[in-house]
């Protein structure tokens, strides 16, 4: 199969580390053109005034918390069907960006909503499912925590994430299944985006922005996490030559 | 099934293939639970009940609710304590009366909608003790908006 030809962590590594300067480069251009363009060139909105500008950094951490998510559940469902060595990795990898993705929404979001709505904080159905992600995202890490055997926390966390998943289209369609205080989408509306060119241009640059530095950072941990488990083989070979062996056949096959 | 002989190596791996719809079951029966929870817990999913629900659904007196729709045109007075602000929320089909004593978010305007939590009095009065300004997905720039209302073009709520 050719799929597994990707799979070898060795590859990977090999393949992502070129990428790496691209990705930090385009990340330092969107984000810092994306700002300026935010911050000072857009025009303020008719009914919100400056603070509208909130949204170029909220709306991007929002898309950012829920895309993270989706990666980790497509590579828990590979790792759970195909046993692919790379899926766990990079599920385990991604969890803390998009916690922090996940956090950063919340924190803009409350920021928002006190000038805006009046409050920081509602239990309406788009705020509390978004929770409940930074509460799937932690207990992911808890979970992975709780087992000292890489192979057995891979299978629960995978399991936990997939059920999880679910949230995903909650989140994204808790605004038009039940009235919330949250308005509806504005960029990916069925009758396109109803906000004018010079907004939706800056917050694309910082959605496109978001997207590079987390693939930056997922390469990093992907090969922080393999060179971590290599060690831990290697070790375990030191100690004990005949499991070692069995552990690292089953947990790299080439 | 297929017949094996079309499959590539790969795919006559059974384990594989057990896993894969073990997977696709148990994510189907997973949906449909959750989907099944989401429509029985509809009345509390939703924040706010509008004017029409209050009439469908008879919501008594005294019981604690929040009501969203928006603020009908000239309908916003202030009484003469300088506190108290009367206004009506109408959904365009049914309208209830509001009296919130208290600061108002700064969106707070006629044809705005706006989410107040409070009770309904004997009366039919709702009293808020809370009133949020709900703002809608569109963005329009101030020099724009400025523009079509002064041609006369304006269509959207807040003048």
């Amino acid at each position: 199969m050719s799929l597994h030809k990707f799979a070898n962590p060795a590859r990977f590594v090999r393949l992502s580390s070129p990428l790496l300067p691209w990705l930090w480069i385009s990340t330092a251009l969107l984000l810092g053109v994306g700002l300026v363009l935010a911050l000072f060139v857009a025009p303020a909105d008719y009914q919100q005034g400056e603070s509208v500008r909130i949204m170029y950094v909220h709306v991007p951490a929002a898309w950012m918390s829920m895309f993270v998510y989706s990666v980790m559940a497509v590579a828990s469902a590979v790792a759970l069907v195909w046993r692919h060595p790379l899926a766990d990795l990079t599920a385990k990898a991604s969890a803390p960006i998009g916690a922090a993705f996940t956090v950063l929404a919340l924190a803009t979001g409350s920021l928002w909503g006190q000038p805006m709505w009046g409050t920081w904080w509602v239990w309406d159905a788009r705020l509390t499912s978004v929770l409940v992600l930074l509460f799937l995202y932690l207990g992911y890490m808890a979970l992975w925590q709780a087992f000292d055997d890489p192979q057995k926390a891979g299978r629960a966390t995978a399991v936990l994430t997939l059920v999880g998943a679910i949230n995903v289209p909650i989140i994204k369609f808790s605004v038009d299944w039940w009235n919330t205080l949250h308005q509806p989408a504005t960029v990916s509306s069925l009758s396109g985006p109803s906000l004018p060119a010079s907004m939706l241009i800056p917050l694309l640059l910082m959605a496109v922005g978001f997207m590079t530095f987390f693939s930056a950072l997922l390469i990093i941990r992907i090969q922080r996490e393999i060179i971590a488990r290599k060690i831990r083989t290697l070790q375990m070979l030191q100690a004990n030559p005949e499991a070692a062996a069995v552990t690292a056949a089953s947990a790299e096959p080439s | 099934m297929l017949p094996s002989e079309n499959l590539p190596l790969e795919m006559m791996v059974k384990p594989k293939n057990k896993r894969l719809s073990l997977l696709v079951v148990v994510s189907i029966i997973l949906v449909a639970a959750v989907g099944l929870m989401l429509v029985a817990f509809e009345d509390n999913l939703i924040f706010f009940n509008t004017p029409t629900d209050i009439v469908e659904k008879e919501i008594e007196a005294d019981r604690r609710f929040r009501l969203g729709g928006l603020v009908e045109e000239e309908s916003v007075r202030r009484d003469d304590d300088g506190l108290t602000t009367r206004f009506r929320v109408t959904d365009l089909t049914h309208t209830v009366e509001v009296s919130f004593r208290g600061i108002l978010p700064d969106l707070f305007r006629e044809g705005q909608g706006v989410v107040a939590e409070g009770k309904l009095n004997a009366a039919g009065v709702f009293i808020a003790s809370e009133v949020l300004a709900k703002h809608d997905e569109n963005y329009i720039p101030e020099n724009v908006a400025e523009a079509l209302k002064k041609s006369g073009q304006w269509r959207g709520a807040g003048e």
